[in-house]
């Protein structure tokens, strides 16, 4: 008993001490910038900026080879705070949010079987498809709220997934996962959403789903800027040029389009709008 | 099975392919599985584990002839190993990172994660239970390793091909990964029993 205790010890002792000498012996001095930046970063190793995690990513800017705004989840500040221990200018980019491209929940999309088994998406699209009758919708199962770091999506009583754009940082996480890709990234400022993914013709929409995206043409012909465009059976929303006038929302008949609007527009007129992207274009270029 | 009467090339075409650590003992399966998406990583992965095993064992092996057994307190082996290893790993992770930083960044995260792996423990043990001396514990030590590295490459450029296959939907991703695995299992059964090991 006595020689296992110290036994043991002794060993644990010896270790531990040995470590410890090492450890100040084999000291490498690291770029003191590599810490600044880790603690300037969230560190919730969402992994949007395509490298492994924080330190990755801090380790990539020391390096050279990841810009100062790659941090979508960081947002302006961090980029503003990244920049500033590198020493390079700050190019902000405007945050993206995530956006549901679907707005058939339980209520509107029809069911084509009743789906028992796990409760995740990615489980449930391996059997034949998911147990929509429309291919494109959601599956209402979750895969999104339970892979978002941030809280940002929870999924309501229609089984549709609702996401808070003060949250969502833009890591495209759920994006990623999505089995049905759902979901878009879009600027946050674009309040204007035409929640529909089905590329099936208007007939067949319509059949399967009483808010899909039936194909006709009106929200293209109302918008004053030709932002709406169908494309492949489905209008598609350009976010650079919808100023969020709001004139296609009362068009559509089957109330796919989302106003996701409240307060002032963006722009009070297009040639500020016009003015606003090529200062982008510059801050890009 | 191994014993310490047995000639070296024998205790490596044991290791190596006879009772292959991953496919015949499923020791290791957790790396096996995690870094074999590529085979360049696999083999980087194949070479830390070969050097922490060998260390590890030697180690192990002095510590079990020199400091356990003549203090009778043989039941504490299991604990006092992980001491070992976890010890060494680390203490060579900050000699490689001072003296060699290209082999530093080659091994990368797997160097620390080789802490955990079940073969190195696994290892160290059976050494002991197979009473082998210092000279043949390296060589065994070494040829598991080696037979490690041979499976994860082996596996790495299966798992090349499946991404470019087309397979079933049902079956793509991880079981698709889990039944190649199992069929490379089968195969290395074929070598069951091969000069009486």
């Amino acid at each position: 008993m006595i020689y296992a205790i110290l036994g043991l010890g002794v060993l644990g002792f010896v270790f531990g001490v040995s470590l410890s000498l090492a450890s100040k012996k084999f000291f490498v001095k690291l770029d003191p910038r590599e810490e600044a930046v880790i603690k300037a970063l969230p560190g919730s190793n969402c992994g949007a900026c395509g490298f492994p995690g924080c330190v990755g990513f801090a380790r990539a800017i020391i390096r050279g080879d990841a810009l100062t705004n790659a941090c979508t989840a960081g947002g302006a500040d961090v980029t503003r705070n990244v920049s500033s221990i590198m020493g390079v200018e700050a190019v902000i980019k405007e945050k993206e949010v995530a956006g549901i491209m679907c707005k058939g929940g339980k209520k509107e999309a029809r069911e084509r079987f009743r789906y028992m088994g796990v409760n995740d998406c990615k489980a449930a699209i391996l059997i034949a498809g998911g147990n929509k009758s429309c291919t494109y919708a959601c599956l209402g199962l979750g895969t999104c709220e339970r892979v978002c770091p941030y809280d940002a999506i929870r999924i309501d009583n229609n089984y549709l997934p609702v996401v808070d754009e003060e949250k969502c940082t833009g890591c495209t996480l759920c994006a990623v996962n999505c089995p049905k890709f759902i979901i878009k990234m879009l600027p946050i400022s674009n309040k204007i959403h035409i929640r529909c993914n089905s590329l099936d013709k208007g007939a067949v929409t319509r059949k399967n789903c009483s808010v899909g995206c039936i194909v006709c043409k009106k929200c293209e012909k109302v918008c004053p800027l030709g932002a709406i465009t169908i494309i492949n059976n489905l209008a598609v929303i350009d976010p650079l040029k919808c100023d969020n006038c709001r004139k296609c929302v009362p068009e559509c008949p089957t109330d796919t389009i989302e106003d996701y609007y409240d307060g002032e527009p963006k722009y009070a007129s297009l040639m500020e709008k016009l003015l606003d992207e090529s200062k982008l274009k510059t801050a890009v270029g | 099975m191994i014993d310490n009467q047995m000639t070296w090339y024998m205790i490596v075409l044991s290791a190596l392919l006879v009772n292959n650590i991953v496919l015949i003992r499923f020791l290791a399966l957790c790396s096996f599985f995690g870094v074999s998406n590529r085979i360049e990583v696999s083999l980087s992965m194949g070479m830390a584990v070969t050097f922490v095993l060998a260390l590890a064992s030697a180690a192990s092996w002095i510590i079990w002839y020199f400091l356990l057994v003549p203090l009778n307190i043989e039941y504490l082996r299991t604990a006092s190993f992980i001491l070992v290893i976890a010890t060494l790993v680390q203490l060579v992770e900050m000699y490689i990172k001072k003296t060699a930083p290209s082999l530093y960044n080659a091994l990368g995260i797997y160097l620390p994660l080789i802490t955990t792996n079940c073969a190195v423990l696994g290892i160290a043990l059976l050494i002991i239970d197979y009473r082998l001396g210092f000279l043949n514990s390296i060589i065994y030590s070494i040829s598991v390793a080696l037979g490690y590295t041979l499976s994860i490459i082996i596996f790495a450029g299966i798992r090349e091909r499946i991404e470019m296959a087309p397979i079933p939907d049902i079956l793509k991703g991880a079981p698709i990964i889990f039944i190649t695995a199992g069929i490379m299992s089968l195969a290395f059964l074929g070598f069951a029993h091969l000069f009486g090991l």
